[in-house]
């Protein structure tokens, strides 16, 4: 077969595939087999104290829970956004649907040391809040707004296409069948958006659960209180337990995996519901 | 050159795309592979071309020249191959797209600069494109792109021409256009020129020979009025123009329908099979009175005289439509009116007796 | 992006208050949660004035992060342009089992939290890892020094030019390179004549992604990295470590310089994209211009 394919098929798909495969063994396959040898050679007893001790928990609470508020969040103010630009022409428009990519390309530690600089103690906003007792930064909330930050364009880049993809016509058709433009939306706008969003919602939340460098400088990074899963993974690498972080790390990996796959099936669901190949 | 394929089966998966085909093609031939999308066709020429592999079989064969050329890659076998949609080199200007094929040579074999610059004009004068060799492909109409994309295949100089439903993507005026010019080139030229296509008055028009395809399979082999007028199965004559089916039955060797029988006498069938009879719409003949017993009744439904024949829908008793096309003289002649009832007879027919072919 | 002509005609039925509200809701936030942070960081590194913003420079330190952070994309990029490349030509161009498998692999380090992709590495050649005692015993240090770090670099960074170039050469079929090829070109010209000139813009796009995440990449590096400084300290290291000593002003001054380098990604992103729809949509192009003869 190998043989017929260099006659009967373009060229290089040997030394191109050859090479696919290697360079992603080498780089990624390997080093991840390590990462799940390492928590299987833990025995069953020892790897379960590790993942339920309090502290742990305490951070995958953390993690989870500020991930998930910031989701919604970016998913509330992303479908804004994603609308404004798509729906509306106004001054300042092309620049925003340019900015929305900005926290991809900054850096997460400068995005961390900015944050820190707008929402700490002494930040710009941060100073004003703290007589209220509001703790902007040093605190859940402070990650929820890192959080937030590094997960908008997720929301706003899956949302944007489907948008694009209501032409319209099947709103005028509600609109002349009679339908007020508030039943439009409900029962026209949003139930066709209903894949993108949660795609968008579920990407933004994967991406926030594994964060780390904008979060440890708002964090604080108490024990207990405002400690990501990350974090309590390097503290455990400096404290030379490579097990503990491995097992830890194996955990969030499998979460992460279970999500992104979460999104495979709602894709496969939105295109089996809309009948799209 | 002649091409032959020699027990050629390709499947995909499960799906089949060429079940056994064997046929030879002459020096020389302007030559149609026609039949609906999903036939196989343009498989078979990928398969001619080099771009598809057939299933591995001792006994599958693609021979140019009578050599085998199974272990040949694509550009060994110096076939100039048209797609349908062009693929012309969107970053090159018209002269580097049909100069590529010279350029890309190894360097002994390469002309010179000189050569190939002359090469390009001449080919652009053949496609009738002079002074167009510095725009680029999206400056160019879609017949003019087709055309580009053949001087491109010629450049080569190669021993068949593969064309890949060229006319497909251009509208039908263009397309005439572009048919007839093919067919002068192609005599011009003196190769050999394997078309696929779906369009059967294209094929009918310029080959030589049609090879109709269905269902991954040969149906016919022959010259076009060959295939037009003695068509060997229902998908043959069903596919190569409108046609009017009558379901009716065998009866003392001959297909009965109403009361009337049609077709040439076979007695080789047993009676009260069904039988199909084909009847094309300009052999039937339509009368105000019964003439002798094969006549059938019908009603006018739809006079439409667009055209340089009228199309006459009429239907018959048992609620069937047909369609009889007749001349505008013969139409005035008879007067017809809508609801008209007249008498049609069918001048000729072709039975096919399903697992009974005639 | 969106240039959609009925676009505008049904956004314009909204109501002005509905619009004005919507639009001032999307500005509002997008400025405060993101164009703040921006301004932000050139604030504050020019706090106390242009010569203590030069000044930040002059640091040994500074110039060996800014060094370390261009050769750690230097090597990145190349490498994972190099991937990127081979794989789209392999997952393009051919029908083969397992294919949304292949794809979803090489996607994976886009799912892996950075801490968790440093991890990995010093599983493989940390002290406790498979190779470290060898590697150790050869005098081979790969761990909190410059190859960790530049292997971290490269496993964040690995899906981004495949990301780009799948998609856009599924898209764009083989018909050209087919054509190509029964001219007689060989695959490597093909390649280099057909293929290459049709997606560059897709390539540089790939590029300038990649780029920008390996010279910002800081979760991975620190995992790996000594936190020497002068050492393996990348710029985004030396930021946190100028952080931590109060260095308010030297921080934001290099973190001026990502920052910057993130505009400047933004723009070329946003003229790229321009770019890359006319390579997508060009090989879908229509015949509707009229035939002249």
């Amino acid at each position: 077969m190998m043989k017929k394919r260099s006659t009967a098929s373009l060229p290089g798909f040997r030394i191109t595939m050859g090479y696919t495969l290697f360079y992603l063994s080498l780089i990624v396959l390997i080093p991840l087999a390590a990462l799940f040898l390492k928590a299987a050679t833990m025995d069953g007893a020892e790897f379960y104290a590790t993942i339920t001790s309090k502290r742990v928990l305490a951070a995958y609470r953390l993690t989870f829970g500020a991930s998930f508020i910031a989701a919604c969040i970016n998913t509330v103010f992303g479908a804004v956004v994603a609308w404004s630009i798509v729906r509306y022409r106004f001054v300042g428009r092309q620049l925003l649907d340019a900015i929305i990519d900005l926290p991809f390309a900054m850096p997460t530690a400068v995005s961390g040391i900015a944050l820190m600089a707008i929402y700490g103690p002494n930040g710009l906003i941060g100073k004003h809040l703290i007589p209220y007792g509001i703790k902007t930064a040093i605190s859940p909330l402070g990650i929820v707004i890192a959080l937030t930050f590094i997960g908008l364009p997720f929301v706003v880049r899956t949302l944007q296409p489907a948008l694009e993809e209501l032409d319209g016509e099947a709103e005028q058709a509600a609109a002349s069948l009679g339908a007020s433009r508030w039943q439009t939306f409900w029962r026209i706008i949003v139930p066709s958006l209903l894949p993108s969003l949660l795609t968008g919602f579920t990407l933004a939340f994967a991406r926030a659960l594994g964060e780390y460098g904008s979060v440890v400088f708002v964090a604080g990074n108490l024990p207990m209180k405002t400690e990501i899963a990350s974090l309590l993974i390097i503290s455990k690498l400096d404290d030379a337990d490579v097990p503990g972080a491995s097992a830890i790390a194996a955990v969030m990996l499998v979460a992460t995996l279970l999500i992104l796959l979460s999104v495979q099936g709602i894709q496969w669901w939105s295109q089996r519901r809309t009948g799209r190949a | 050159m002649s091409i032959e394929i020699q027990n050629i089966s390709k499947s995909f998966g499960s799906f089949s795309a060429l079940k056994n085909i064997s046929i030879k093609i002459e020096n020389g031939e302007l030559i149609s592979l026609l039949g609906p999308s999903g036939s196989g066709k343009t498989t078979l020429l990928r398969v001619i071309a080099g771009m598809e592999s057939p299933d591995p079989n001792p006994d599958s064969h693609v021979l140019f020249f009578g050599e085998d050329v199974a272990n040949k890659p694509v550009g060994d076998r110096k076939v100039g191959f048209v797609f349908q949609h062009y693929a012309l080199f969107k970053h090159m200007s018209v002269f580097e797209n049909i100069a590529f094929g010279l350029r890309v040579r190894p360097r002994s074999q390469r002309p010179s600069e000189n050569a190939i610059r002359d090469k390009v004009h001449s080919l652009l004068s053949l496609i009738q494109l002079e002074g167009f060799g510095t725009r680029f492909p999206k400056q160019l109409s879609g017949g003019q792109r087709q055309r580009v994309a053949l001087a491109r295949a010629l450049a080569i100089e190669p021993q068949v021409l593969l064309l890949d439903e060229p006319f497909g993507a251009l509208d039908a005026k263009v397309r005439k256009g572009l048919r007839d010019w093919l067919r002068g080139l192609h005599n011009e030229l003196n190769t050999t020129t394997i078309l696929v296509t779906h369009d059967q008055e294209e094929a009918l028009e310029v080959s030589d020979r049609v090879v109709v395809m269905n269902q991954a399979k040969i149906e016919q082999v022959g010259a076009p009025d060959d295939v037009f007028h003695h068509p060997a199965s229902e998908f043959v004559i069903d596919f190569l123009g409108n046609v009017n089916v009558f379901h009716g039955r065998v009866n003392q060797g001959q297909a009965v329908l109403e009361n009337i029988q049609v077709g040439a006498s076979d007695i080789s069938i047993p009676a009260g099979e069904k039988a199909n009879v084909y009847v094309r719409p300009n052999d039937i003949s339509i009368d105000r009175v019964p003439t002798g017993k094969s006549s059938i009744a019908a009603k006018v439904t739809r006079i439409n005289r667009a055209g340089v024949h009228a199309k006459i829908t009429l239907m018959l008793h048992n609620q069937e439509e047909i369609r009889v096309d007749i001349t505008m003289e013969h139409l005035l002649e008879l007067n017809l009116q809508l609801e008209d009832l007249v008498f049609v007879h069918p001048n000729k027919a072709r039975v096919f007796v399903p697992d009974y072919t005639i | 992006m969106s240039t959609n002509s009925k676009g505008i005609a049904i956004g314009q039925q909204d109501p002005t208050w509905v619009r004005f509200l919507v639009i001032s809701i999307s500005i509002a936030f997008v400025a405060l949660m993101l164009v703040l942070p921006l301004g932000v960081v050139f604030w504050e590194a020019f706090r106390k004035g242009v010569s203590a913003y030069v000044a930040s420079f002059q640091d040994r330190n500074a110039v060996r992060a800014i060094y370390m952070t261009c050769l750690a994309a230097g090597i990145a990029v190349p490498l994972n342009l190099v991937f990127g490349i081979a794989a789209s030509w392999a997952i393009a161009k051919f029908n083969f089992r397992g294919k949304s498998l292949l794809i979803a692999l090489i996607d994976l380090p886009f799912a892996i939290s950075p801490v968790i992709s440093g991890l990995v590495y010093i599983l493989v050649f940390g002290m406790q890892g498979w190779l470290g005692k060898w590697l150790d015993g050869h005098g081979i240090q790969i761990i909190f020094a410059v190859p960790g770090i530049v292997l971290a670099t490269i496993f964040v960074t690995f899906p981004f030019v495949a990301r780009e170039l799948i998609p856009l050469m599924q898209e764009q079929g083989s018909e050209e390179e087919w054509a190509a090829i029964s001219l007689g070109a060989n695959g490597w010209q093909t390649f280099w004549r057909v293929t290459l000139p049709n997606i560059k813009w897709g390539v540089l796009y790939g590029v300038l992604l990649c780029n920008a995440r390996a010279m910002g990449e800081f979760g991975a590096v620190s995992v790996v990295s000594s936190n020497i400084r002068g050492g393996t300290n990348t710029l985004p290291l030396h930021i946190d470590a100028l952080y931590n000593d109060y260095n308010s002003v030297a921080a934001f001054a290099m973190a001026s310089i990502l920052a910057f380098l993130g505009v400047i990604t933004l723009i070329g992103k946003t003229l790229l994209e321009r770019k890359l729809q006319q390579e997508t949509s060009s090989s879908l192009e229509s015949t509707t211009t009229e035939e002249s003869q």
